[in-house]
């Protein structure tokens, strides 16, 4: 710690008669204010004080007689008292090497050696992470790893982790496709996607760390503070709300219109293992007929998807064509394609459909 | 264990319908009593309603088989028939024949040999007689 301080300031009185003239006087004079100077410097004390210099600290442990306390005089003593100690801490601080830094007299002040008490309580200790439980539940101790690590493409030492680390598999040049792997698929893409999942589960870990050792309630389910919250999300909320009751949510109330939940939790359920046995039988030999009678059921559903599936392309397809400056053979070629396509799955009324619409599309 | 739902009760008669065709229903419905399905640990089981009702009393891990197991469902969900359900499909089998040449061989035979033998019993010549050339 530095001090500044502008000019070597010593505490005196100025002498208030200067009515003599003569030299002898003069003379005199100056010794007597040079006697009171060093007199001011020099302070006599009956124990040494303590000083600690780098908190500007000065501790005086003389005795101090009760009559000097007493109405009159008190404010005299303890001016004189003041000044005399500080007189001291400066003499000590002029002790200290000084510099000058800009036509100013600066000294080094040394480390402080009285202990301060905290200003604040001591931090509790963290609950141990989810990481460090299981390592003390299984054991494992921590092993000191070197900092820096060989990395072979680049010929020299490199951080374990961080910036330009030591084998980072996002930063190859060439990636060779495994065979298993789709021929389309971007392999550096994939990595970085992988490196960015791995941050993020990292992220989420840490916070899920700091929650626990704050006990500050996350939210497993319902909403999370965010700006817009997804329909889903909220239809989620909701309901996770209403089974949050006593009664698992049988008996609260709907608003009007509100439609009672499906089922939508996450456990199946089957039929009793002793249900009725006629019933059963029943549904099972209903399910041969239909088997057993051969008409496609479903592809009713199915041929009318088709048809509406086509009818959506026709219409993007004249859209397509009206905006490219009616280029009749491109509007042709889709036309046709689309009128081959549905022929397999759809059944009689789908493949017909289909049909009769290629036909408009050559035009 | 547990009843077939309604798709796995589908995949199973497709499965059986290859082999005894439209006679499913007699497994189904009996004369002699009610028989069931039920499947435990991915496995269907045979059984008339009697030992079902002695079944409620062993726990799911203690429980090892139960009347006549007839298949599996594999991880994906395919029906697989096993050669306990002989017994049952036989009655009422659509054919029988006796493999002329072994798996692997059927694979990589020409479309002309022959692989399934018809060994017929000692009536069928007569039995069929208008049926046969």
């Amino acid at each position: 710690m530095l001090v500044f301080f502008p000019a070597p300031h010593v505490f005196h009185c100025e002498p208030t008669n200067m009515a003599a003239c003569s030299v002898e006087e003069l003379l005199a004079k100056a010794e007597q204010e040079e006697a009171e100077k060093l007199k001011s410097i020099s302070v006599q004390k009956e124990l040494d004080l303590e000083f600690d210099v780098g908190n500007l600290l000065a501790c005086d442990k003389n005795r101090i007689e009760t009559r000097d306390l007493r109405e009159k005089k008190r404010n005299d003593f303890l001016r004189a008292l003041a000044r005399d100690n500080t007189q001291l801490l400066i003499n000590e601080i002029w002790k200290l090497p000084t510099e000058r830094v800009e036509e100013v007299i600066v000294a080094k002040l040394p480390e402080q050696t009285t202990r301060l008490p905290r200003e604040k309580p001591p931090p509790k200790p963290k609950p141990p992470t989810k990481w460090e439980q299981f390592a003390k539940l299984k054991g494992i101790q921590k092993k000191k790893k070197t900092n820096l690590v060989w990395d072979e493409t680049a010929k020299e030492w490199r951080r374990r982790w961080g910036y330009k680390r030591a084998n980072d598999d996002t930063k190859d040049w060439l990636i060779e496709v495994p065979e298993t792997a789709d021929p389309n698929e971007d392999q550096f893409a994939k990595r970085n996607k992988a490196k960015k999942e791995r941050v993020a589960k990292n992220e989420l870990n840490r916070l899920r760390n700091i929650a626990r050792a704050h006990k500050v309630k996350t939210p497993g389910e319902g909403l999370l503070p965010k700006a817009q919250q997804s329909k889903d999300e909220l239809a989620k909320a909701v309901s996770v709300a209403k089974t949050s009751t006593a009664s698992v949510g049988r008996f609260q109330d709907r608003l009007p219109k509100e439609k009672p939940p499906k089922n939508s939790g996450k456990k199946r359920k089957f039929e009793p293992l002793i249900g009725d046995f006629n019933s059963e039988k029943q549904k099972q030999l209903e399910l041969l007929k239909i088997m057993g009678s051969k008409t496609p059921k479903l592809d009713i559903t199915k041929a009318v998807n088709t048809q509406m599936r086509e009818e959506d392309r026709e219409e993007a397809a004249a859209r397509r064509r009206k905006g490219a400056g009616g280029k009749g053979r491109k509007g042709n070629t889709a036309g046709r394609g689309k009128g081959k396509g549905p022929k397999g799955k759809g059944g009689k009324a789908g493949g017909g459909g289909g049909k009769r619409r290629g036909k408009p599309g050559k035009h | 264990m547990r009843p077939l739902t309604e798709e796995e009760t589908k995949t199973m008669f497709e499965k059986l319908s290859k082999y005894i065709g439209e006679n499913i229903k007699l497994l189904v419905d009996r004369p002699d009593g009610t028989y069931c399905f039920r499947l435990h640990q991915d496995r269907v089981y045979y059984m008339s309603e009697k030992i079902l009702k002695l079944t409620t009393n062993f726990s799911r891990d203690k429980l090892i088989s139960v009347g006549t197991c007839f298949g599996k469902f594999t991880k994906t969900k395919k029906f697989r028939l096993h050669i306990t359900a002989l017994d049952f499909l036989a009655p009422y089998a659509k054919g029988f024949g006796v493999a002329a040449k072994s798996t692997q061989e059927c694979r990589r035979v020409d479309p002309m040999s022959i692989v399934v033998f018809h060994q017929a019993d000692v009536g069928e010549f007569i039995r069929s007689e208008d049926t046969l050339t």
